[in-house]
């Protein structure tokens, strides 16, 4: 009980020194990296949800974190000349993400997975054309002067300091989001851990005995994409404050499959293995500057665009992870049961001969 | 064609005229059935008679084509999968489907979801209500293991368990869901005699505790000294139905095991 | 200028398109259950190995169908390998895997294709070379050129090709056997392996003459063109009835006629307030709309021939 305590404290102190050892040893830029590293984190808790307690796959997630992002950007800008709160808006974001979500889930419920797949690819692609040509959106310019994120009379996007120490807002921001990511743990856990929980388990599991069970699988399922997409919705509030700026070159396609990578990468179901895939995969792009300076340096022409190259690297991962790690780098215990279940026993067939 | 005829007052469950169809195949045609409350009722019949088809349509999870069913007088023959579960009629498959990777006390607190409530928000905040009924979702799990005998594999992996544990879990997990109606496909299949002889006494204690049960299986010696009515499917048709002792002798019967035509 | 007979030739050859790359969906679909989410790709590869070809030869003169009909030839047999390595790394592996394993594997395969063509044919849209005269001809008001007129026959003939091949051969009765139950299938002597990958051969190849149509008829090719073509054609899937060729056609042609009068005049009838910006919309909407209320199809379920 005790080493569990100082533990405790111990990964606390290590989480407040984090920015601090990185700016001093790697640079302020990398600090603003660990800053987006929280955001993905819970973005891929959010889609954890969906895909990783309930087994639907949404291939357009990043639609819920647009939906946050422009309700943020939208209503606390000069571009509508409106100012409100975070403490309203927040709330909102996760609301109206979840509403879509539910919206958008409700006519493949009942329906193979694949639909779900294929229907929440075409939304994330059709809110980008929405985005793109609709007026209160401001187009493919997007918007900007975007306030940043206050809570009280306390600005985060402004310079503070502490002890001497100057802290720029990106510092702030790294206190606010690891205190939000906190709070997503803490609930994802608690959900996994629950009744609600338990029927997404055996949703994923099988679906028929799950029905047959008395679970009311649409009901279910709708929750799991709500309260997934909710987390989306939060998560683009926070990046619109943080940011500044958005346009709806911010929520590609590419985005979902990244996030998704996250996810599966790290350990479909598995909170920590989740935010180890978020973290690793948001610094991945840093790791990958040398080797463009590299090759304008050396041949004075980018041949291989790192972006084509990161993304390349995602796809192949995602197959490669599916064939021969399918719980991931980091897999939660449950899970790794189960996707190896096809190779040894075959004491639960899944196979539908009902 | 046979009519089950039993003063449907004591019936629990009564279904008329089932048909289903699969393309040109008929598995089911014109099948009724009434299901004296309290009761072990017994449906037998050769491969391919149609009884998990049978199972399938009184559970949902296939539309019958033509007929109707219901339970203790409430129709049920528009309702989901779920909705039949809540209103009392609660299933093992005969191809084992259990929650496989879960463990065993899960796979019983899954069955438990249709009887409990606390929502999403309560699991956020732990509200107290949400733990004191995820404690009692907990004993009641407990119960019902040891009640089938495996009590000491709560926490084993649902896959990972002996094939004849499995089929009893199953049957707590149906049980958790307080069902007026169990139905089981084949519980005693791949058993050997001596864990068929304890499953008759575990189905027998379950009707004592005033559940009915609707039983599909193979093993006649099981049927004839379990069953208190019997029903036998051939091709989709009922064939016979009555007491097991009539139904045994019953020539149409014995040609159908025997595999000859009746005339 | 008729306008409403114009958009309905357009809506019918751009609905061509969609149903023969909708045919690979459908069979894949068919016979393993599974969204190839690739196929979309394939067709991209198809079109911009087509446009590589056919860019070589435009530059040393050449000019003509002829040039088109090369390009087609050499795309073929690319996108069928393409096929049935997508098939034989990414998907076979996981056919006995949990459903979602095959799901991510795909969207994996589709991303990489995508990227892979951006590295070797760069991010900008490339132009299809003009080697076509292309003449027009006048039916009541209004114009279809020689290239349309090519596209159609060509798409006619191809889905009456797939029809015999699955109903009147040896091949296409293994494929039907293994589309209804593989287990069976198998016992029965049919190679289940053999026959899946038929089925992504054929449907690859039908890819890669939908891509190098797409490239000539539209002009252009880029690494993304496959994601809403794919989209779109799994749509027309989906519209028929997915697993049944009639219904891919139908869906096709349906949806290409429905964008198409969409494109025309949904401006018009909302005083510009919505415009052809948003004729994808359009199509996104009517892929949710036949989940809601037609899940099955327009032709499925019922009389429909499973692949
Ligand atoms: N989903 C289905 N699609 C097509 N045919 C089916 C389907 N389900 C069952 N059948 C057919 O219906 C008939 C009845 O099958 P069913 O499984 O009900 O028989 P059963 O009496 O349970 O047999 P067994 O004792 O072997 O379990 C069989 O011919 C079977 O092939
Ligand atoms: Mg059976």
């Amino acid at each position: 009980m005790k080493s569990k305590v100082w533990l405790g404290l111990l990964s606390l102190a290590l989480i407040i020194a984090l920015p601090f050892g990185t700016d001093l040893i790697l640079g302020r830029s990398w600090v603003r990296l660990l800053d987006f590293a929280l955001l993905y984190a819970m973005l891929a808790l959010g889609l954890n949800i969906v895909v990783g307690y309930a087994g639907l796959l949404d291939l357009g997630y990043v639609a819920f974190y647009a939906v946050g992002a422009y309700l943020y950007a939208m209503l606390a800008s000069p571009h509508l000349g409106m100012h409100w709160p975070l403490w309203a808006l927040l709330p909102m974001g996760a609301l109206v993400a979840a509403s879509f979500g539910a919206l958008l889930g409700a006519p493949t419920l009942g329906l193979r997975g694949d639909y779900l797949a294929i229907v929440t690819m075409g939304f994330g692609e059709i809110i980008r054309i929405f985005l793109r040509n609709l007026n209160v959106t401001n187009g493919p310019a997007g918007i900007d002067l975007i306030d940043p994120i206050q809570i009280g009379g306390f600005s985060f996007g402004a310079n503070h300091s502490l002890l001497g120490w100057d802290l720029p807002g990106i510092y702030s921001y790294y206190f606010l989001f690891i205190i939000l990511t906190a709070l997503i743990i803490l609930i994802s856990h608690r959900l996994s851990d629950s009744r609600i929980g338990r029927a997404w388990s055996a949703i994923r599991e099988d679906e028929i005995a799950a029905k047959s069970s008395g679970l009311n699988t649409r009901h279910l399922k709708l929750m799991a994409f709500a309260m997934g997409a909710a987390f989306g919705g939060v998560s683009g509030v926070l990046f619109a404050g943080f940011q500044g700026f958005i346009s709806p070159e911010s929520f590609t396609m590419g985005e979902s499959i990244m996030i998704l990578c996250m996810v599966v990468l790290g350990g479909m179901g598995h909170i920590s293995g989740v935010i180890m895939g978020a973290i690793l995969l948001a610094i991945l792009p840093e790791a990958f500057r040398p080797l463009s300076q590299f090759q304008q340096a050396t041949f004075g022409h980018v041949w291989l665009d790192p972006a084509n190259l990161r993304m390349l690297m995602f796809a192949i991962a995602l197959i490669v992870v599916m064939i021969i790690r399918p719980e991931g780098l980091w897999p939660s215990p449950v899970h790794r049961r189960e996707l190896h279940a096809n190779d040894s026993e075959a004491g639960s067939s899944q196979k539908a001969a009902l | 064609m046979i009519e089950a005829t039993y003063s449907s007052s004591s019936a629990l469950l009564i279904a008329k005229g089932i048909g289903k169809r699969f393309g040109g195949l008929s598995a089911l045609d014109q099948v009724s059935l009434s299901i004296p409350s309290g009761s072990i009722y017994g449906l037998i019949g050769p491969n391919g008679a149609g009884k998990t088809t049978l199972f399938n349509v009184l559970t949902g999870i296939y539309r019958a084509d033509e007929g109707t069913f219901e339970l203790d007088g409430r129709s049920l023959t528009h309702c989901r999968s779920d909705q039949i579960c809540t209103l009392g009629i609660a299933r093992t498959f005969q191809n084992i489907r259990l929650f496989g990777n879960m463990t065993a006390i899960e796979n019983v607190m899954v069955g438990r979801h249709v009887r409990t409530h606390s929502g999403i928000l309560g699991a956020i905040l732990r509200l107290p209500s949400q733990r004191t009924e995820e404690q009692a979702m907990i004993t009641r799990a407990q119960e019902l293991l040891n009640f089938v005998g495996i009590g000491q594999h709560a926490n084993q992996v649902a896959r990972q368990l002996p094939y004849g544990d499995q089929r009893r879990l199953e049957i707590a997990r149906a049980l958790a869901t307080d069902p007026k109606l169990l139905a089981l496909d084949e519980p005693a299949a791949g058993m050997n005699d001596t864990e068929t002889a304890t499953l008759g006494r575990l189905l027998q204690k379950i009707k004592e505790s005033g559940v009915t049960i609707l039983l599909i299986e193979h093993d006649v010696k099981l049927v004839m000294g379990l069953c208190d009515r019997v029903a036998v499917l051939e091709y989709g048709r009922l064939i016979a139905e009555g007491k097991p002792a009539n139904v045994k002798n019953d020539p149409r019967v014995i040609a159908a095991y025997l595999g000859t035509e009746v005339s | 200028m008729d306008i409403f007979l114009q958009q309905v030739i357009n809506g019918l050859v751009q609905g061509s398109l969609y149903a023969l790359v909708a045919l690979g969906y459908t069979m894949v679909y068919g016979i393993i259950e599974l969204v190839n989410f690739a196929h979309g790709e394939v067709v991209m590869v198809g079109a911009l190995v087509g446009l590589s070809v056919i860019e070589r030869m435009a530059a040393r003169g050449d000019t003509g169908w002829g040039v088109i009909a090369i390009g087609v030839l050499v795309a073929i047999p690319s996108c069928m390998a393409l096929g049935l390595g997508i098939e034989r790394i990414a998907y076979r592996p996981l056919r006995k895997a949990p459903r979602l394993a095959p799901l991510i594997s795909a969207i994996g395969v589709s991303i990489a294709l995508q990227q892979l063509a951006a590295l070797i044919w760069g991010r900008n849209y490339l132009h299809y070379p003009d080697v076509l005269a292309n003449p027009q001809f006048h039916i009541g008001g209004a114009v279809i050129t020689q290239v349309q007129l090519v596209i159609l026959g060509i798409t006619g003939i191809l889905m009456l090709g797939t029809w015999v091949i699955v109903q009147k051969t040896a091949l296409g009765r293994a494929m039907r056997a293994s589309a209804q139950n593989p287990s069976v299938a198998g016992l029965m002597g049919v190679n289940v392996d053999r026959i899946i990958a038929s089925t992504f051969l054929m449907g690859s190849g039908l890819a890669a003459v939908a891509g190098v149509l797409v490239g000539t008829y539209y002009g252009v090719g880029n690494h993304t063109m496959g994601f809403m073509l794919g989209l779109k054609a799994f749509t027309a899937a989906v519209l028929g009835g997915i697993g049944s060729l009639w219904g891919a056609m139908l869906g096709g042609l349906l949806l290409g006629v429905i964008e198409n009068l969409g494109a025309g005049y949904l401006s018009s009838l909302t005083n510009g307030a919505i415009g052809s910006n948003y004729s994808d919309v359009l199509a996104f909407l009517m892929l949710i709309g036949v989940l809601i209320f037609r899940p099955s199809g327009l032709m499925g379920e019922r009389g429909s021939e499973k692949v």
